[in-house]
């Protein structure tokens, strides 16, 4: 019997008259890697944010980690990691000062911190980092950096939204790394991309369109469904309808 | 193919340079694109594509070397450059709070002409975004945004268009339409210059350079920079096969390894043959189902991970 992380059902958010997220529907179980995909206007960042307990829904239930979304959103916060392109990290701090920070944002106790921080420095080599401002770092370490710091509190589930995005083809894949790592640790990941190979490497994907969930299996499923050759295909399928773009 | 010469290159870049303190952005970047091009700077962020973007439009001075575009020089002559060139920075950088009709009129104002007057160019792309003529630029969604800020750019008919990153954050679909309008501005005669971190775009131009970490990796068209990849390459397909990619880079007889997709691409240290069968046997012998190794063609992406590599 799977374990369900995130439970949904029926999950509605309106502004006004318009119906961004209407009324969807599913279960991610603990060690997947589950892809969020959509078109841009799908409704994907505000799914996501009623998720993270940022944002209240209009109708509909769902539980993060078992907490619900509508009264157990601080509970859902300090359960759940979350990286972003837009934030991630301090870039005025140095590694070793994000690190404390994080961790002391997460509650760790002083063993854990000394814990997650020599995991993370180890894993990703930062040993001659540590004083060094996050800032002045190449792109491709701020990317591992961020997601390490995402999952130091090792949280039941960490949302990923477009933590791939412009990063070179090298770090993209050493991320992916991670993200494999982690899974087999028992931290299920959520995670958006525009990057139809990496929805390859999810275990089941979900595709929004027009605020709805259009298609949910895994990749191979799904492109045998659509008479796919890659998740580039079945995306320009299911995508190309929407009226939101 | 046109001859490489000096008087015909509607852009040329020579040992650009340029640093943010001790950061090095550019490092004597060189490159010229000609007359009628489409051509695409690939890198990912980081790789000093924005800062060269800025230097050729006029917008900042290179440290050392030198830009010219049209034939004019981007420090002494750079109004007569801003009076002919597009330009499509890589945030949405219209107004917000105007309405499509509104941004499209002000620009066409601010260059001396109106919508009307070059309304065939823009046409193709301004019927998407017409039945929203009255909403504000800030409400519209992504690829709408785009298609307007690409109007605007292309309002007063320029000889040269520069386009920032203009596919970034925006979906696979709205990706491949956008690449379809560029080249139907290619057809009109229009030289383009567009930034992007997406290497599959890259078979879309005529011509590219690579770039990373402030330096060109390699400058070509698409099909003799795949030509150039050093070796054979080959795809690895199994069940799950990315989660065996790790234990993969790990074997003796591999010198690359990377996830592309449902297949890993995968090199050998030797180049003769066996290589690729004691792959298969040894996926078999851990239990994988449908193991398939064969060799491929590479694509843009091999071929940048592969410079990045032989870089360091």
């Amino acid at each position: 019997m799977k374990e369900i992380v995130i439970q949904v059902d029926e999950l509605t958010k309106e502004f006004g008259h318009f119906v961004a997220v209407d009324k969807i529907t599913f279960e991610v179980y603990k060690s997947e890697i589950f892809g969020f995909l959509g078109a841009n206007g799908a409704g994907k960042t505000t799914a996501m944010r009623m998720l993270c307990g940022l944002s209240v829904p209009s109708s509909g239930n769902a539980t993060v980690a078992g907490f619900d979304v509508y009264r157990q959103t601080e509970q859902i916060k300090k359960s759940i990691g979350y990286m972003s392109q837009k934030f991630s990290l301090y870039e005025d701090l140095t590694v070793a000062e994000n690190i404390h920070l994080f961790g002391g944002i997460y509650g760790l106790t002083n063993r854990q911190m000394k814990e997650g921080r020599d995991r993370l420095v180890e894993r990703l080599g930062l040993h001659n980092e540590m004083k060094k401002r996050v800032g002045a770092l190449p792109m491709g370490w701020k990317q591992k950096l961020a997601f390490s710091l995402a999952i130091l509190h090792r949280p039941r589930v960490v949302f990923l939204d477009e933590p791939t995005g412009g990063v070179d083809p090298i770090t993209r894949r050493q991320f992916w790394d991670l993200i494999y790592e982690a899974t087999e640790e028992g931290i299920t990941v959520f995670v958006t991309t525009h990057y139809m190979d990496e929805a390859e490497y999810c275990d089941r994907i979900s595709m929004m369109v027009d605020g709805k969930i259009e298609a949910l299996d895994s990749p191979a499923n799904l492109k045998r469904r659509f008479s796919a050759s890659s998740m580039d295909e079945v995306f320009f399928q299911l995508a190309r309808g929407a009226k939101r773009n | 193919m046109k001859n490489n010469d000096c008087q015909s290159s509607l852009i040329k870049c020579q040992s650009v340079s340029k640093s943010y303190g001790d950061v090095q952005a550019l490092c004597e970047v060189s490159f010229q694109v000609e007359e009628g091009e489409l051509y695409g700077l690939i890198g990912p962020d980081g790789a000093g594509k924005t800062t060269l973007f800025r230097i050729l439009t006029t917008l900042m001075l290179p440290d050392s070397g030198s830009a010219e575009v049209a034939g004019l020089d981007s420090i002494s002559d750079y109004r007569d450059i801003r009076n002919r060139i597009g330009y499509m920075p890589g945030k949405f950088s219209l107004y917000q709070d105007l309405s499509v009709e509104e941004n499209l009129n002000f620009f066409a104002t601010l260059f001396g002409t109106s919508l009307h007057e070059n309304y065939d160019l823009i046409r193709d792309i301004y019927v998407q975004i017409e039945p929203f003529k009255t909403r504000r630029a800030g409400n519209l969604s992504g690829g709408m945004k785009q298609k307007l800020a690409l109007c605007c750019a292309l309002i007063h008919r320029p000889s040269v268009l520069f386009l920032d990153e203009p596919t970034t954050g925006v979906d696979a679909v709205s990706r491949r339409e956008f690449w379809g309008m560029l080249k139907n501005l290619k057809r009109e005669g229009i030289t383009i210059l567009v930034s992007t971190p997406y290497m599959d775009e890259a078979t879309l131009c005529d011509r590219i350079a690579l770039i990373q970490s402030g330096k060109i990796l390699s400058i070509d068209t698409p099909r003799r920079i795949i030509d150039k990849y050093a070796g054979t390459l080959y795809a690895v397909k199994a069940e799950n096969v990315g989660r065996w990619a790790r234990d993969i880079r790990k074997k003796k007889d591999i010198k690359s390894c990377f996830a592309f997709g449902e297949s890993l691409h995968v090199s050998f240290t030797q180049s003769t043959g066996t290589a690729p069968y004691h792959l298969r046997d040894w996926l078999l012998a851990k239990g994988c189902e449908n193991v398939e190794v064969k060799p491929i063609t590479p694509d843009i992406e091999d071929c940048f991970i592969q410079l990045m590599e032989d870089g360091g």
